[in-house]
């Protein structure tokens, strides 16, 4: 089965006052139908401008610089606006993380809806409704019909996101890019999104990119993971050989970080220092200075080792397993 | 709603009671109109005489008195200079003002919101620089110097409109307008844009920092995501999310528009009430002060309740809070 979604060396940069800023640097992966696939990394890390690029959403002074996007099979970089448009809801759309900035609070969930619904198919008011109605219903939204005069503060947190996630859904894209969408929510309501996430994205064939800083989310969701750093993907391989075994010392890094990693009233084991300033990056691997494990030679970049499903770059790959309790 | 109305009601009585004693009181302050009123060489029982009738001679709480009390039965005085009921006076000279503030304003909101926005949308662009010029211009200028250069330029120099006045009128529903007849509109095409400018410079300022602030926002970034196209989004999300602050800001201009549009009046020899509020004033015409500034206090309380309810229909979460209230 071909993927339905292709990313190869996919580079964003930023070209500020201050100078140029690499915010995604030669990212790949591939997607296929259904399939969800999480993000990670710390804020700034550029899983975000990954999410934007993808949809060809990436304002001045921005700029989607090299590689390629393949979605179903047609190449996204470098498509004209218009027909970028034309794709962008129909074909793959984004969820964001907070429902109350995302929804307009001034119009009715119904406008928002007929409106995402108007921009790729024409139907009458009637038949319009319809479909909007039904799409509250698919989330989970009880009485929906009615609910579609109600405005966004009417509704609580979770429910905000249910509608977000209908809009997205209207279409049926082939794939939704979903940045942190849990992480505005409380966590019981975290755990019910995430389920109906999942059952949808089987229900429909939606393949999913869950961006989130949250491992504990993601690898509640997702399939394969993809770790980020400094704008690079470092290591990816399947939800649970990740979580179990990480290859990079930097996964390793963020799941020793996890609280539940530490025994009770131990100190949290933090990763030592912060990332640094995407304008100056040093040489080679972005994460050596923080690294444990660097050697002379982490001032190159290393390039991708792939193995058994996994790659990962690192020219010290670690091999013992994760602290305990980790994996779910 | 029907609860936020009566109480916003209560509340304008109020205000306007209290700013009625304040209008008395400051114009009592400013000085005895009778040696204005009486010429120097009238005699000491004709002063008296002329003192009783204006009624002068009672204590301050009871020439108020009087003074509310006939204004609750619509009757606003009379003129000691005009020799006539100051509303009459007042509203033969409130539809001029009206027409040429109401013009002004409308142009100035409708070109300085799409100026702004377009600013907003393309903030680099040259034409966005160009505007953003000309709001500093629209700003940094007096008003005065702008009517002048003006009258010199198109009145004086081209030609192409007239310097002063009012122009021809027609009668419509018993008032005398001027913006219906093709020379009355070209009698107010100068002062209307005198008047203009300025608040076309704010308003294009609020609108593209409201654009400027929109176009960032998540819901333009989720729009955007849905497909939904940009025309679209700048009609039916960024038009919507801007307008509270212009709405706020078109009432207030409106208002003081309304009341103190006398510069524009004076340069441009425009009958309206700005320049019977400065007669009067130096004259010490008291009743016509005191009306005019009372009904300015209504102007704006009226406004002011306008803008509220429409900022009710605009924004569903005022509506809810007020119910909850």
């Amino acid at each position: 089965m071909s993927p339905v979604l292709e990313v190869r060396d996919l580079r964003t940069e930023f070209f500020t006052a201050a100078g140029t800023l690499r915010a995604v640097n030669d990212v790949s992966f591939s997607l296929n139908e259904g399939e969800i696939i999480g993000l990670v990394g710390e804020s700034g890390s550029g899983k975000s401008v990954t999410g934007f690029s993808l949809l060809g959403l990436i304002d001045a002074p921005g700029k989607i610089t090299g590689g390629s996007v393949r979605l179903k099979g047609d190449e996204l970089v470098g498509m004209a606006q218009p027909d970028l448009r034309r794709r962008r809801g129909r074909d793959i759309a984004m969820i964001f993380q907070d429902p109350i900035a995302t929804l307009n609070p001034l119009l009715t969930i119904g406008q928002q809806m007929e409106m995402a619904l108007a921009a790729h198919e024409r139907l009458s008011p009637r038949a319009s409704e319809d479909r909007c109605a039904e799409a509250l219903e698919r989330v989970g939204i009880p009485s929906a019909r009615a609910r579609l005069k109600a405005y966004p503060h009417e509704f609580s947190g979770g429910m905000r996101q249910r509608v977000a996630i209908s809009i997205a859904l209207l279409h049926r894209p082939a794939v939704i890019v979903a940045d942190e969408p849990t992480t505005a929510l409380d966590v019981s309501i975290q755990a019910q999104i995430v389920t109906e996430m999942k059952m949808l994205a089987r229900e429909f064939g939606v393949a999913m990119i869950w961006i989130s800083h949250d491992l504990a989310v993601v690898s509640g969701i997702a399939q394969r993971i993809a770790v980020m750093y400094a704008g690079r993907i470092v290591e990816t391989g399947p939800a649970a050989q990740v979580l179990r075994q990480p290859r990079h010392p930097y996964t390793r890094g963020l799941l020793d970080s996890m609280p539940h990693a530490t025994a009770p009233g131990q100190a949290l084991r933090q990763i030592p220092g912060s990332m640094p300033s995407m304008m100056a990056l040093p040489p080679g691997c972005a994460f050596a200075p923080r690294c444990a494990f660097a050697s002379p030679a982490c001032t190159s970049v290393p390039e991708l080792t792939e193995a058994a499903g996994r790659s990962w770059r690192c020219f010290h790959p670690l091999d013992q397993p994760a602290q305990e309790g980790i994996t779910s | 709603m029907l609860a936020f109305i009566i109480q916003r009601a209560l509340q304008a009585a109020l205000v306007m009671v209290v700013m009625s004693m304040i209008v008395f009181l400051g114009v009592y302050a400013v000085g005895n109109p009778v040696d204005i009123v009486i010429p120097p060489d009238a005699t000491i029982a004709m002063r008296e005489e002329v003192i009783r009738r204006l009624g002068l001679d009672l204590p301050l709480w009871k020439q108020y008195g009087i003074f509310a009390w006939n204004l609750l039965q619509g009757d606003f005085g009379r003129s000691f200079i005009y020799n006539m009921p100051v509303l009459e006076l007042i509203g033969g000279r409130l539809p001029a003002t009206l027409e040429l503030v109401l013009i002004s304003i409308l142009f100035a909101t409708v070109t300085g919101v799409s100026l702004g926005i377009y600013a907003g949308v393309n903030p680099e662009s040259r034409i966005a620089k160009l505007i953003m010029g000309l709001s500093i211009l629209g700003f940094s200028v007096p008003s005065f110097w702008v009517g002048l250069i003006l009258i010199l330029t198109f009145a004086v120099h081209f030609g192409i409109f007239p310097a002063g006045g009012r122009g021809e009128t027609v009668m419509v529903f018993g008032v005398e307008w001027s913006f219906l007849t093709a020379n009355g509109l070209s009698h107010i095409v100068l002062p209307a844009l005198n008047l203009a400018l300025f608040k076309m410079a704010m308003m294009i300022r609020l609108a593209r920092a409201g654009t400027r602030e929109a176009m960032l926002s998540d819901t333009v970034k989720f729009a955007r995501a849905a497909g939904i196209s940009e025309a679209t989004i700048l009609r039916r999300h960024v038009l919507k999310l801007i307008s509270i602050p212009i709405i706020t800001v078109f009432g207030l201009e409106l208002g003081s528009t309304l009341a103190f549009a006398v510069v524009t009046e004076t340069i441009f020899s425009w009958p309206g009430v700005g320049k019977l509020i400065i007669d009067s004033i130096t004259v010490l015409d008291r009743p016509v002060m005191v009306a005019y500034l009372v009904l300015t206090a209504f102007v704006f309380v009226m406004i002011n309740f306008t803008v509220d309810l429409v900022f009710a229909l605009i924004d569903p979460r005022i509506r809810s809070g007020r119910q909850k209230s």
